[in-house]
């Protein structure tokens, strides 16, 4: 009796998480591979079975080829932005000055901030006539109107956003590097440049390889401010895959397609992953 | 010769004795002002990367305080000429912006409640106890980190559709109720106490569900505060699935509610800001509140690489 119940009792400590997990995430995750290989009514139910049909559908297609495009260009911009900013501000922060308490603060403070939020914020900041981007700058652009500009403030937006938590873990990473390597360094007459070059960032590079993991994966998946800002145009020069997503599934409820480009993206990232995981088992020094 | 040598060595050594003084406190104050102008630069680097950090929520700030007519000039208008409350007082009138707050505040403590105890639950049984399948499991947990919520949610938004829940909390509420990084981020914690810490417990006569109240919990404050604030924040600040599922202003979330604000017209653009104001305050200020715990919790041991 007491065995048996030693041997079921584990898994009940497992239900509440593997209960959600169940029909929240695998259940539909597989029911959205399912559906990309239907065209569905506008209940979303499956309707016709067309295999891979809506996926050569959207690889022909010159809009989700534009999607793709695009994506690519956001996340290298919002990947290299974000951690850049993030990493600028670890290093000013890695050494204890008067104020420093704030400064940190202020650099995680973005983290904290809504995607909706701070794009209601820079709405207004990049308004072609009362925003302070172009008073600041004495220009007449419209930033987020013009197709050259628009995608570029939506992706450094969304770098800002990022920066705050690559900030903590560029400043855990500098905390983990030993002083006596920088003390040493002077001793022999180090640069400041030097030292940051061959100690900083080869120190840095096991949290690096890790932040730039999750910021990539992250900046697949950005939203809201595309949503409030830019609506995907103009002339879909912001029109991001997730951004097509939503369009397809919940204005042309062509969910079959939507979830095509779902599973796409599922894919993009998930060899994005195993890519950079490779890549890191050669080249990361610990 | 070697006598003459060492004499004016020792000579040399006694000359310095004096100067010696004088050349430390000259080094010194050298190094003194070397290392001051250093802390002056790296603040005035400081001063100003954190201003343009900051300017979005400065500007936002105040904004908020402007009346309508005095952001709508082409001078330069970087702080309000006459403060005033107005916007805050009209964007309360305009919107339901209580009924909004009330809801994101059900939503996220109820999400963060459920997760903590969701999470703390299934790290026990992944770090004490003893399963068949226990590592395919957990391998399980892990891999749900690598599907992005983009591939789930049209699914998941016709799932509660069809059964009728749309509109209502629990649908805000149920699809967050666990999370892998919480699972993980607690199990990293548990894993440093010793199994026999576990076992003596048992030996007392203490079953699972106290030992994880009232050993495991007081033990693991610092990843239950961390993981309390990051939860919190973003479910607050959760926008896609709150846009999905609600559908009246009696279920909406701050974020989706403010967001139509500005689909309105252009002269309530202080007004909607100061809307974005009072709902990025409570964030900030749990923000600035957790801080600690936040970066205690998530990079002891979790992330040192």
């Amino acid at each position: 009796m007491k065995r048996k119940k030693d041997l079921v009792a584990p898994y009940f400590y497992l239900i509440p998480s593997m209960l959600v997990f169940a029909v929240f995430l695998f259940y539909p995750f597989v029911k959205t591979i399912y559906l990309s290989l239907f065209k569905t009514n506008k209940l979303g139910q499956a309707k016709i079975f067309v295999g891979l049909g809506n996926y050569a559908e959207l690889l022909s297609s010159a809009s989700f080829r534009n999607s793709l495009k695009v994506t690519l260009i956001f996340v290298v911009i919002v990947v290299i932005g974000g951690m850049l900013l993030g990493l600028v501000t670890a290093v000013l922060c890695n050494k204890a000055f008067p104020g420093i308490r704030f400064f940190s603060t202020a650099y995680a403070l973005p983290m904290a901030i809504a995607s909706s939020s701070a794009a209601m914020i820079f709405q207004i900041m990049l308004h072609p006539a009362v925003g302070i981007v172009n008073k600041l700058l004495g220009l007449d652009i419209n930033w987020l109107n013009d197709p050259k500009t628009a995608l570029y403030c939506v992706a450094i937006l969304t770098a800002w956003l990022n920066s705050g938590i690559n900030f903590l873990y560029f400043s855990a990473g500098l905390g983990n590097i030993d002083e006596s390597l920088y003390e040493r360094a002077s001793v022999d007459g180090a640069t400041g440049v030097q030292k940051f070059f061959s100690l900083t960032l080869p120190g840095l590079s096991p949290i690096m390889f890790y932040t730039l993991v999750v910021n990539i994966i992250q900046a697949f998946q950005s939203f809201g401010q595309i949503k409030i800002l830019t609506e995907g145009g103009p002339s879909e020069t912001t029109n991001v895959i997730v951004y097509s997503i939503y369009r397809d599934a919940f204005f042309n409820y062509r969910f079959g397609s939507a979830s095509a480009q779902s599973v796409i993206l599922f894919i993009i990232i998930m060899l994005i992953t195993l890519v950079m995981f490779r890549i890191e088992k050669k080249g990361v020094k610990y | 010769m070697s006598q003459t040598s060492t004499m004016t060595l020792r000579g040399k050594g006694s000359l310095t004795q004096e100067e010696l003084l004088a050349l430390k406190t000259k080094m010194s104050a050298k190094a003194l002002t070397k290392r001051r102008t250093q802390t002056g630069l790296r603040i005035a680097a400081n001063v100003l990367i954190a201003f343009v950090v900051l300017l979005p929520l400065l500007y936002a700030f105040s904004i908020a305080f402007m009346p309508s007519s005095e952001l709508f000039t082409t001078e330069m208008n970087l702080l309000p000429k006459n403060p005033t409350f107005a916007n805050f007082v009209n964007a309360f009138t305009q919107v339901p912006l209580l009924r909004f707050i009330g809801n994101s505040f059900v939503m996220a403590g109820c999400i963060t409640i459920g997760q903590i105890i969701s999470c703390s639950l299934s790290a026990f049984a992944f770090s004490f106890l003893e399963f068949k399948g226990k590592g395919v499991l957990f391998m399980i947990v892990m891999a749900t980190m690598m599907v992005p919520g983009e591939a789930t949610i049209i699914s998941n938004y016709l799932t509660v559709g069809s059964l009728g829940m749309l509109d209502t909390y629990p649908v805000l509420i149920i699809p967050y109720l666990t999370s892998a990084m919480g699972i993980f981020l607690f199990r990293q914690f548990y894993m440093t106490f010793p199994m026999s810490l576990y076992e003596s417990a048992k030996l007392d006569g203490c079953s699972n569900l106290r030992f994880i109240v009232s050993i495991l919990t007081p033990l693991t404050k610092s990843a239950i505060g961390a993981m309390a604030v990051y939860t919190f924040i973003n479910a607050w600040n959760m926008y896609m699935w709150p846009l999905l599922v609600t559908g009246s202003n009696k279920m909406r979330t701050v974020q989706i509610g403010i967001s139509m604000l500005s689909a309105v017209d252009s002269q309530s653009i202080t007004l909607m800001i100061a809307g974005v104001v009072m709902i990025i305050i409570p964030s900030i200020s749990i923000f600035i509140i957790g801080q600690k715990q936040l970066i205690k919790g998530m990079f002891s041991g979790a992330v040192k690489g």
